[in-house]
């Protein structure tokens, strides 16, 4: 697994040099951070590269680290090479403010949903999504409710007043 | 705003706007779908999911890592025991944890009647809604039969909450063995008569082949994995690619379908009961001497008369109940081959009690976005169809 990492990490220096901020190993898994407004061009050379050949999406998740200042937001991919059968983990973080990320539909109509979905929790504007609406919250909903910041409870409420159990 | 992979609809024609669900007798869940329709042909399908989303990525970041499992039961409720082992199975990865053999036997045991479980739902579901009621009818009661193993191993039939974090909650009873055993002598009688029944039915074959069919390249690019990837040709298996749960000791085929239609799905599993009956067969055979857990004090339950006679259990009990389990910190993605597909846990921890993050790969969440190209240009009654046999899950596609 360390020797992927390597591979990985040397095809991509020598492709985005500056780029790729930083390689290691988190457990059984390659992990990449790479900079944000070279998302597109690293995945794309991920999936094309006929010695790569990550062209399988398993999976792209959102992340909020509110303690983590000046990089508050993530965006995880989870990339699949189905014939020598490799993963790795690209990942980009950006600020609070600047929540636009180009899309990844382009590269797989997968992809599409999983975006939705991570719009829809953590207020990730993927730009260039033909279609980027809520999909499993309310079409009402006015906040993001995976944040950090919003608790599990809506504040509102005042139909449970169990003191007993320190709520 | 129309999707791209959908035909443009022509100026000077009326359409009918259509809505299936989201309650319909024939879609098995809550699910809406506006169809526009040119008399019975559909002509552009939106799909509207969500009706029963429950936050448990959101849940799960509240919760100590034990009392997570019951939330995976409630995924894919078909098949819960591969919900909770693969939950289990991130743990152990980030607690660095070796479960002994014979614990990871009665997993697959387990993980593999759940398989069959959900693909006999599956399959007498797509005869049901092609009018064959009888196989749904009479091959259901072997469902039955393994909800009773399931109930004599765990207490529970439906969301069973099984094996904890380190192994299994206890050891198969001398009940459970025997339900097993008769099970394990029932169901292939079953399952043959089932396929007669249905196989070579030549309306059912008019009826499901090349119905809702998808090519291997677009069910790839649009991240289908489980049976219905298998079904387009391509023999993508997470136990074969990334063996967990000591997999690798047993010997089964992976069943390949070529059109990805609705009868190739249905072949495709009907397939993989008989390698889950194989894989069963094998793990009873060979079923190692030993314990049922490996020894995590931290994170294992220990018996009641510890708890009542020696202060470390006690100490233990009290914290694991209470979740307050020191948990190192990483990230660990874990997958195992879910009734419908890949099913995946991505789970970064902070060494809090509580995952700093949870996510979850589910496979019908990603494949039901290739729903509105795989029924358009079709007809209405084979959307049907193509939605039974992809074995859309409601609880699984919202989670």
């Amino acid at each position: 697994m360390t020797d992927l990492l390597h591979h990985v990490s040397e095809k991509l220096k020598g492709k985005f040099s500056e780029g790729l901020l930083k390689a290691e190993m988190h457990y059984d898994f390659p992990v990449f951070i790479v900079e944000k407004k070279i998302i597109i061009d690293v995945l794309t050379y991920l999936k094309n590269d006929p010695d790569l050949d990550f062209n399988f999406l398993t999976t792209l998740c959102g992340l909020h680290m509110p303690e983590n200042k000046g990089a508050e937001l993530g965006v995880v991919y989870h990339l699949h090479n189905l014939k020598k059968n490799q993963r790795i983990r690209v990942k980009i973080f950006m600020p609070d403010g600047d929540t636009k990320v180009p899309t990844a539909t382009v590269l797989w109509p997968a992809a599409d949903w999983m975006e939705r979905q991570e719009y829809d929790f953590f207020g990730f504007e993927f730009t260039g999504h033909p279609d980027l609406r809520r999909i499993l919250n309310m079409d009402e909903m006015n906040y993001f409710p995976m944040r950090k910041e919003y608790p599990l409870e809506d504040g509102s409420r005042d139909d449970k007043n169990d003191k007993m159990f320190g709520r | 705003m129309a999707l791209p992979n959908q035909i443009p609809l022509s100026p000077d024609k009326e359409y009918n706007t259509l809505n299936l669900g989201p309650t319909h007798p024939a879609t098995h869940g809550i699910f809406q779908n506006v169809l526009k329709m040119d008399g019975e042909i559909i002509v552009h399908a939106e799909p509207t999911i969500g009706y029963i989303h429950r936050a448990f990525e959101k849940i799960a970041e509240h919760k100590p890592y034990n009392q997570i499992a019951p939330l995976t039961d409630r995924m894919n409720y078909c098949s819960s025991p591969i919900n909770n082992m693969g939950w289990h199975m991130t743990v152990e990865k980030l607690i660095g944890c070796q479960v002994p053999k014979r614990a990871e036997y009665l997993r697959v045991i387990i993980m593999e009647l759940a398989r069959i479980s959900d693909h006999i739902i599956c399959t007498t579901i797509i005869g049901q809604d092609t009018g064959a009621t009888t196989g749904f009818l009479y091959f259901f009661q072997m469902r039955e039969k393994i909800y009773e193993i399931y109930e004599e191993v765990c207490g529970a039939r439906l969301t069973t909450n099984i094996g904890r974090i380190g192994g299994m909650e206890r050891d198969f009873s001398e009940t459970a063995w025997n339900k097993l055993h008769k099970f394990m002598e029932e169901f292939p009688v079953y399952l043959k008569e089932f396929q007669a029944l249905i196989e070579r039915n030549r309306i059912f074959m008019d009826r499901t082949i090349n119905c809702g069919p998808i090519s291997g390249e677009r069910a790839l690019a649009y991240g289908f994995t489980g049976p219905n990837l298998r079904a387009a040709g391509v023999d993508y298996d997470v136990r074969v690619a990334s063996p967990y749960c000591s997999y690798q000791d047993f010997e089964f085929d992976i069943p390949v379908g070529t059109n990805g239609d609705t009868y190739d799905r249905f072949m495709v599993r009907i397939q993989e009961m008989w390698e889950s009956i194989r894989i069963i067969r094998q793990a009873i055979d060979k079923m190692p001497a030993g314990d049922f857990h490996a020894e995590v004090p931290e994170f294992y339950l220990p018996d009641k008369e510890d708890v009542y006679s020696k202060m470390e259990a006690l100490i233990y009990h009290f914290k694991i109940v209470m979740g307050e389990m020191d948990v190192p910190k990483g990230e660990v993605y874990h997958s195992v081959e879910g009734g419908n597909g890949e099913l995946g846990f991505y789970l970064i921890s902070d060494g809090n009690r509580s995952p700093f993050r949870l996510h979850f790969r589910r496979p019908c969440f990603i494949y039901y976005q290739a729903f509105p190209e795989m029924i358009t240009n079709g007809l209405l009654s084979d959307a049907i169809l193509t939605m039974s046999s992809l074995n859309v899950i409601a609880g699984e596609l919202d989670a």
